[in-house]
């Protein structure tokens, strides 16, 4: 019974990815490119979900758990003889290495969790602006490295020569699992302990609950799920340092803000949203057709209406569109918490 | 020629000392809105990005130069007013996030604001380039602008520690930085200490727009904002709550990376952001509230 209550709050986001990636089946293959990257963005942003929306600390680090998940999976794929032209530099052991796409992934998520939990475990003892600061120190590191060593990746280059193996199918499962395991967290002990510590962390504290294990712990999963998307990311398109850095980081965070950092229906949403309309404006420069009007708008557009957005859901409605709830049955809704409150930076 | 074992040299040191000495402007200008509004404001760097498109435009309007400065200070205050009057203001009751957020929001839009008004390829703000060349100082040539810059910085950081402890507005910032609700309480107008934070912080970022243009001469939409990161670390570094630690930890990170840049061999100072972040998180992990700061109250309650 319980968990029949506790459905809607794992089936509104997860029809909506699904609805996504039905229309994107039905469009042009040009416009299926903004539906795939529509489907990447929702993975990563309930990667930060889980530990943003669940920690209420915001962490400016977690783009750079994506670069290393699009890194390993794009160096470990690229064909053999591919391998020295893209990537002139590349370490010997790496060159040789070569794996399938699954496994690809898989490892992109190892490698995300192994250095979000590297990262994590000194980090996760601080918080406030100091926490803030250093996870934006750890992105400025992870970009500063991968831009300059070619002995583990293209450097400032593209990453071409990818096997581009990231269809809909592929990319609306990442983004479902990602959903599943958000889910699954935040409804594990491991998952209300940390919601406990962000009501109230001394009370939470008073109740035997350890702040920096609950952290660390939900850190290194939202590391591991936002390696997973970096893998299907570079599987999508030639990624550069340069776009897995602030300009994406930044434009995250905005989804998740914008959507309501409290829930997981609201990183969807906002992901959904966001990009969306990213995305039509992006398209519009080429003149799209709207019931019968063609609208033709200068490219940089779409940033623009992005940035205006933003600022002005976040001055007139900071807890996001869905307010950080979930999508309950009615009988359920007197119930819900309506103080999910809003992270500390 | 001291430290010449590390490869230092005086004008790679008072190049050193310049760049402290425009990130600690940036330090006090963040520091000070951050004082009595309680927002970390991420777009200081778009300010200072205004202030040199205002420089290069009044170099290619051929304007003389104390008219093409007076205009940076104009378009910078303006910026600054307006960032604070619609935006800034009306997050003050929201949580830091949403503020630093929004912040960043604002970066995300000017920025893009002025790549599609000025372009990608950037304009040139050259017309103060000439005090890119040497003064010879006792047998040491060093570059006019490292001796402006750090001259510039010291009058700036003295007439600010003036109208902070000898005039009412100054008196009644420092009240609102420490607690703003029992500032007003007394009788601290609210509007008024903002108006003058931001109005002395756009100052100070159209000081720093003056000196960075000069050795940066290409203004593209991007100007300012790695700066802006790097004092953000040294404000936090310094310790945010108090303006003397503030502008210490701007000045610090500054310096180190002046000096840093000069010093490291280029396949190595390509790294040089990774280094700089390192030191900045481990002394994070050692004094999270600061380096210069000394041992934190109770925490903040309500």
């Amino acid at each position: 019974m319980r968990l029949v209550r506790r459905l809607p709050e794992l089936l509104a986001p997860a029809v909506l990815v699904l609805g996504t990636a039905l229309l994107g089946l039905e469009v042009s293959s040009y416009l299926q490119a903004y539906f795939l990257d529509t489907l990447v963005k929702v993975a990563i942003v309930v990667a930060l979900y889980l530990f943003i929306g669940n920690s209420g600390v915001l962490s400016f680090g977690h783009i750079s758990f994506v670069a290393l998940g699009a890194w390993t999976a794009g160096v470990l794929t690229v064909p053999e003889s591919q391998k020295k032209i893209v990537m002139p530099g590349l370490a010997h052991f790496l060159v040789t290495t070569n794996v399938g796409n699954l496994a690809s992934l898989a490892l992109a998520a190892g490698v995300g969790a192994v250095a979000a939990l590297v990262v994590g475990l000194p980090l996760m003892r601080l918080s406030g602006l100091a926490a803030g600061i250093a996870t934006f120190g750890v992105l400025e590191i992870v970009n500063n490295v991968l831009t300059y060593d070619q002995s583990i990746g293209p450097g400032e280059n593209a990453f071409s020569a990818v096997p581009s193996t990231t269809g809909i199918w592929q990319a609306a499962v990442a983004a479902l699992i990602c959903v599943a395991v958000a889910f699954a967290y935040q409804h594990s002990r491991f998952g209300r302990m940390l919601r406990a510590t962000r009501e109230d962390p001394a009370a939470a504290t008073a109740a035997g609950i350890s702040i920096y294990r609950q952290r660390l712990l939900a850190f290194t999963l939202s590391g591991a799920l936002a390696g997973f998307a970096g893998g299907i990311y570079v599987h999508l398109q030639p990624l550069q340092a340069g776009g897995l850095y602030l300009d994406l980081t930044f434009i995250t965070l905005a989804m998740l803000v914008v959507g309501g950092s409290g829930s997981l229906l609201g990183a969807v949403v906002g992901a959904l949203a966001l990009n969306g309309l990213f995305s039509f404006f992006s398209a519009a420069t080429n003149t799209v057709n709207v019931l019968g009007w063609n609208l033709t708008v200068p490219s940089g557009t779409a940033e623009i209406v992005l940035g205006v957005l933003m600022a002005l859901v976040l001055v007139l409605r900071p807890s996001g569109l869905t307010g950080g709830r979930e999508l309950s049955l009615p009988r359920r809704r007197r119930a819900v918490a309506r103080s999910a409150a809003e992270p500390v930076a | 020629m001291i430290l010449g074992f590390l490869n230092l040299t005086w004008p790679t040191f008072a190049n050193g000392l310049a760049l402290g000495g425009v990130y600690a402007l940036m330090a006090v200008g963040i520091g000070l809105v951050f004082g009595v509004l309680r927002i970390v404001n991420f777009a200081y760097g778009q300010l200072i990005m205004a202030g040199a498109y205002a420089l290069a435009y009044g170099a290619q309007w051929n304007l003389p130069n104390w008219l093409a400065i007076l205009f940076c200070f104009g378009v910078v205050l303006a910026l600054s007013v307006l960032m604070d009057q619609l935006v800034f203001r009306r997050l003050r009751a929201h949580s830091p996030a949403v503020m630093l957020v929004a912040t960043f929001a604002v970066a995300f839009l000017l920025q893009n604001i002025a790549l599609l008004a000025f372009g990608p390829l950037g304009k040139s703000a050259g017309s103060l380039a000439l005090l890119n060349a040497p003064w010879d100082l006792g047998g040491v040539e060093i570059k006019k602008i490292a001796v402006i810059a750090v001259a510039t910085a010291v009058g700036c950081l003295v007439l600010l520690q003036l109208l902070l402890t000898l005039t009412p507005l100054g008196l009644q910032m420092r009240a609102a930085a420490i607690d703003f609700r029992t500032a007003r309480l007394l009788g601290v107008r609210a509007n008024r200490v903002i108006a003058g934070a931001v109005v002395i912080s756009g100052l100070f970022a159209a000081v720093s727009a003056v000196m960075l243009s000069v050795t940066e001469i290409t203004v593209t939409s991007t100007f300012g904002t790695q700066d802006t990161i790097y004092v953000l670390a040294g404000v936090v570094l310094g310790g945010l709550n108090r303006p003397i630690p503030a502008t210490l930890g701007g000045f610090a990170i500054g310096f180190a990376s002046g000096i840093l840049g000069g010093v490291l061999p280029s396949n190595q100072s390509q790294y040089l952001p990774s280094f700089l972040f390192a030191a900045v998180i481990v002394v994070l992990l050692v004094r999270p509230n600061g380096l210069f700061t000394r041992a934190a109250g109770a925490v903040e309650r309500v």
